[in-house]
């Protein structure tokens, strides 16, 4: 008898939730795909606030970043959730490649140590996300192992991913490449510098949020 | 000159997850190329990840990492269930996975069933040849 109620007591606070809606969305990726571009543009349009400083430099973001409460709308629709916006996920940092940035030795090598450690908390946190949003430079390899790792990790946990393709603003961008690579999930082709194609991008949040 | 080392999942298949990666990383760690037969789990693949950036220091800059893998898809439920079934037993044999030390391969790129090492040598003759 305590078991069937406290299965109902489970059940009633699940549906609860579920009809708020509030959710952890994490925005996952390799370095430089645009993650904190993306980021800043949905806390600009919804928060009226950017969220993280973007350079060209690889691994600018080392920490997780968190943005509370930002609730999206369309329609009937509405969405609430906390934006997770983590370090980009690599096989591989060396402290020489920030130098050709114009970073000085010892600024590098932080640099580099701080990137490692972002790495290990991307994947850390990967088990704390409801919904991902992972974002892929759309002018590069869609079939890199660190794409395939990410999804294939979010597929095992069974945590719904939307899979944005990058940068779509720029010639070299190839959005069937994407949609090639990774056949069973939804792509949206977007440039979240630009804006271009956004609303669809929030119209396939609500679609994978569910 | 580039050192391959091949691994079978024999070799790996009793061992425990963080032992596995130990051991592949190892191998990555002495300059050499690891080909393992089959391919780790997904999470598996993640924990590497994690392991390597835990050891990155100035000689050793991380891993280049790439699996290759049968994307037949089986239509027929009996051999789909009978894969599933074989895999779980015995773990995944099929395709293969290449672990570089980044130190000598740059890239490894999938076109999706084939593979192309590009390695240190390659991009400074590549320079040498621009100039």
């Amino acid at each position: 008898m305590a078991n069937i109620f406290e299965k109902f007591i489970k059940a009633f606070f699940k549906n609860l939730f579920r009809r708020k809606k509030h959710i952890k969305l994490g925005l996952y990726g390799p370095p430089n795909a645009g993650k904190t571009t993306l980021a800043n543009k949905i806390c600009e349009d919804w928060l009226g606030e950017s969220m993280g400083k973007v350079t060209n430099v690889p691994h600018e973001t080392r920490e997780i970043q968190i943005k509370e409460q930002i609730n999206i709308k369309s329609g009937n629709k509405e969405i609430s959730f906390n934006l997770v916006d983590t370090p980009g996920i690599a096989t591989k940092i060396d402290y020489e490649d920030f130098m050709k940035f114009g970073l000085t030795a010892k600024k590098a090598k932080k640099r580099a140590k701080e990137a490692t450690k972002g790495v290990i908390d991307s994947i850390r946190w990967l088990d704390n996300m409801d919904t991902v949003v992972v974002v892929l430079d759309a002018t590069k390899d869609p079939y890199s192992q660190v794409n395939i790792t990410i999804i294939g990790n979010l597929e095992a946990r069974k945590i719904p991913v939307l899979v944005v393709a990058n940068k779509v603003d720029l010639k070299k961008a190839k959005i069937k490449k994407v949609q090639s690579a990774f056949p069973q999930y939804h792509v949206v082709g977007i440039s979240a510098k630009y804006g271009n194609n956004i609303d669809e991008f929030y119209e396939s949040l609500f679609k994978v949020v569910g | 000159m580039l050192t391959l080392q091949f691994v079978p999942y024999s070799e790996i298949e009793y061992i425990s997850s963080v032992g596995r990666i130990r051991k592949l990383l190892n191998i990555a760690k002495e300059n050499r190329i690891v080909l393992l037969e089959g391919r780790l789990k997904k999470e598996e693949e993640a924990e590497l990840i994690k392991a390597t950036m835990e050891e990155i220091n100035k000689d050793f800059k991380g891993i280049e990492l790439s699996v290759i893998y049968p994307n037949k898809k089986e239509s027929d439920l009996f051999r789909k269930l009978k894969k599933g079934f074989v895999n779980m037993l015995l773990g995944d044999r099929q395709g293969l996975t290449i672990i570089g030390p980044a130190s000598i391969v740059r890239e490894i790129k999938k076109d999706p069933d084939k593979i192309q090492l590009f390695t240190e040598d390659d991009t400074r003759a590549k320079k040498r040849r621009k100039k």
